[in-house]
């Protein structure tokens, strides 16, 4: 390559302003086209925005949240613990697997249930049942509860998350459909925390 | 031939009129102590990035972003399609090699004193570029759509629902909607592949232009002490009147390196093969430890060594005050010695801070925290505990599987480590105060006086009773002794 270049570079053409009153004029102009595409982007950004937030603002009262059925009352024993399977209520053609969720049954007596969670109160990963020593036990920081989901021991601060339930015609339902966690609306919704273990 | 391509080059150049530029860029001077390879880690990372981009790319051309199908692409990436998995196994070492070589960087760059005048902001874009780089290993994660990762969005979820107010909210703009589903992974995807790249693209050049503009960082000399005054005079002299250009004076160390990074991710990558993807992303399948990437194993340690009650305030302030920290740096130590010769809290703070981190990262190898949720069915009490014993300690080393105390105590090395080992829990605790564990709990241990019955308790007591070294004496209750007389204890020598 040669080290002198061709022509001189380009430094662009030079504005030599004709009158101060046409330089005002266009910068006025200049103005209210930035005001204008202002006004577009406030226009865009609506849509744009309501789009973000969808997950957001579609509350509860749309549909996300409902009753679903876990199975018959004759399939959870009186007095035993066993693990249950739903579909989440609200389902998108690219969830997959996602939507199908576990919950821990426990049959307490008659038409007395508690539903609870598969997520650690702790940080949501999946508990585990032992019959045998009647503890819930997460895999996750070692966090334990009793078999009334009371907290036992470990990281949780408080006990399992609870599904409200229903017993109708001999079916157990559980209002369903939102990923509970220590500071989400499922735990604010059934309330009480489970009860204590002594 | 070479005067047709001096022709092509010049017509070119004509029109972009590049060339000189380039040259300038290429030979600008340095200083000649930055010839180092210590200065090698900067490029490095550049290298490693761009690696990233090219097999990100790659594996866009198979992976599918969907719930539904994400894991089963993966699956044909490594078994389906040619090289598919050397593919994956780059990008993935990748990734830990960008982590590590932009801490390096970052720890080098501090301990030279490169963060001071007038490099600040060049250190703040700097810190924001680690930001990414981890979010882009989380969000990484992530797209690898198996178990792990779907729990560790779980954990992500937990974690900011914690913050207040807002909380709930977060969590469902996080998952985009209310469960972890399709929609969440499309987001993940899209921060993965188009935000936070794009963003890493114009910070990455930011942080190069400034390098250039004022100057790489010159070999800190103990004594030579940063005034905003002097500075750039001192800098300049140094570098006009006695610089090198950085073609090729200093840049074949970068040359070198950055190739041995790239076959250095080759072998690892052939070697020792693809992350994952683990068992398929089924909620429903709950027999799973979910464990995050290597980068964040010093998170999950914390998570579970932290006292409950401090644990959020915790997670919620911690991060924020060490990005703060990091930003405010270079304003804080904008002056003074850049030699770590002379910075003895410097030095201090980043080996407490490596070892700190280094330690929780190996204990969270281990997890000892966790239950080992299949030791009472699948590891049997070694011989020797019950070695000799009555039928009633039989009984009880049985009562001692079956209720999975196992999990979290472990006898002679195996079972789990949530609790401490018991192999010699009788020179510790005496008959009544284990009785008072076992039933009340009490520390980390559940109470089991529910779960057991008065003969399980008395058989379960005995057997862990006998759990002592031969040579050492089991703990007694002396009060007892002087009440009931001594035999109303066992002694070692005496067991029925
Ligand atoms: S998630 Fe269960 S103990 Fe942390």
């Amino acid at each position: 390559m040669s080290t002198k270049p061709a022509i001189e570079p380009n430094t662009g053409p030079v504005i030599v302003p004709r009158n101060d009153a046409s330089v005002s004029r266009r910068g006025f102009f200049m103005k209210l086209g930035i005001l204008f595409n202002g006004f577009a982007a406030m226009v865009l950004a609506v849509p744009v925005v309501g789009f973000l937030l969808s997950s957001v603002t579609r509350g509860r009262a749309n549909g996300y949240l409902s009753w679903v059925p876990l199975g018959k009352v004759s399939d959870f024993p009186e007095g035993e613990t066993r693990l249950a399977t739903f579909q989440n209520p609200y389902v998108m053609p690219t969830d997959g697997k996602t939507v199908d969720t576990a919950c821990w049954v426990r049959h307490v007596a008659g038409e007395k249930f508690q539903v609870f969670a598969i997520n650690c109160a702790h940080l949501g990963c999946p508990v585990r049942w032992f019959q045998q020593s009647g503890l819930f036990m997460c895999p996750c920081h070692g966090g334990a509860y009793y078999r009334d989901g009371s907290r036992a021991s470990g990281p949780p601060e408080r006990g399992l998350f609870e599904y409200p339930y229903k017993v109708e015609n001999g079916l157990v339902t559980i209002q369903a459909g939102e990923l509970p966690t220590p500071g989400a609306a499922i735990a604010s919704l059934t309330g009480e925390k489970p009860p204590c273990a002594s | 031939m070479r005067i047709m391509i001096g022709k092509i080059g010049e017509w070119f150049d004509h029109r972009l009129q590049l060339a000189a530029p380039i040259r300038e860029v290429a030979e600008h001077p340095v200083p000649r102590s930055t010839a180092s390879w210590f200065y090698v880690f900067g490029s490095a990372a550049l290298t490693v990035f761009i690696l990233q981009l090219v097999t990100g790319i790659l594996l866009a051309l198979i992976y599918v972003p969907s719930a539904g199908q994400a894991w089963s692409s993966l699956q044909a990436l490594n078994h389906q399609v040619a090289l598919g998995w050397f593919i994956r196994a780059m990008h993935g070492w990748g990734s830990n090699f960008m982590v590590a070589i932009v801490l390096i960087h970052m720890v080098q760059v501090f301990l030279f004193g490169a963060h001071k005048f007038p490099r600040e902001l060049t250190w703040v874009i700097g810190v924001f570029l680690l930001l990414m780089t981890l979010g882009m290993a989380f969000t990484g994660q992530v797209l690898r759509f198996d178990q792990d990762a779907y729990w560790g969005l779980g954990i992500g979820a937990s974690i900011s629902s914690r913050v207040p107010i807002i909380g709930p909210f977060v969590v469902k703009l996080m998952l985009g909607g209310p469960i972890i589903a399709g929609a969440t992974l499309s987001r993940f995807f899209a921060l993965h592949v188009f935000v936070i790249p794009g963003l890493l693209i114009g910070f990455v050049s930011l942080h190069l232009l400034m390098v250039l503009k004022l100057g790489i960082n010159e070999w800190p000399m103990p004594g030579r002490v940063v005034k905003r005054a002097t500075y750039e005079r001192e800098y300049q002299a140094l570098t006009k009147q006695n610089g090198a250009p950085f073609v090729p004076y200093a840049i074949w160390k970068d040359l070198f390196f950055a190739a041995f990074i790239i076959l250095a991710i080759a072998a690892c990558a052939f070697y020792f093969g693809p992350f994952g993807p683990t068992g398929q992303p089924d909620p429903t399948i709950i027999q799973t430890a979910p464990k995050p990437d290597y980068f964040f194993l010093w998170l999950y340690a914390l998570l579970s060594l932290l006292p409950p009650s401090m644990e959020t305030p915790f997670l919620l302030i911690g991060p924020a005050v060490a990005i703060l920290a990091l930003i405010f740096l270079p304003f804080l130590s904008g002056e003074g010695e850049k030699s770590w010769k002379r910075r003895p809290i410097a030095v201090l703070t980043v080996m407490l801070i490596s070892i700190t981190l280094g330690t929780f990262t190996r204990l969270a190898q281990f997890a000892p925290w966790s239950p080992q949720m299949n030791a009472w069915s699948g590891d049997p009490v070694p011989d020797r505990f019950v070695h000799g014993t009555t039928a009633l300690e039989r009984q009880g080393a049985l009562v001692f599987q079956v209720k999975q105390c196992r999990n979290c105590h472990s006898l002679g090395e195996t079972g789990g480590k949530r609790g401490p080992s018991l192999d010699a829990v009788a020179v510790r605790l005496t008959q009544d105060q284990l009785i008072r564990q076992v039933i009340q709990g009490g520390g980390n241990m559940p109470a089991y006086g529910k779960n057991l019955s008065p003969a399980e308790t008395t058989a379960l007591v005995a057997f862990l009773e006998t759990l002592h070294p031969p040579g050492q004496v089991p703990a007694r209750d002396a009060s007892r002794d002087l009440a009931l007389g001594e035999s109303s204890q066992k002694s070692p020598g005496t067991q029925q």
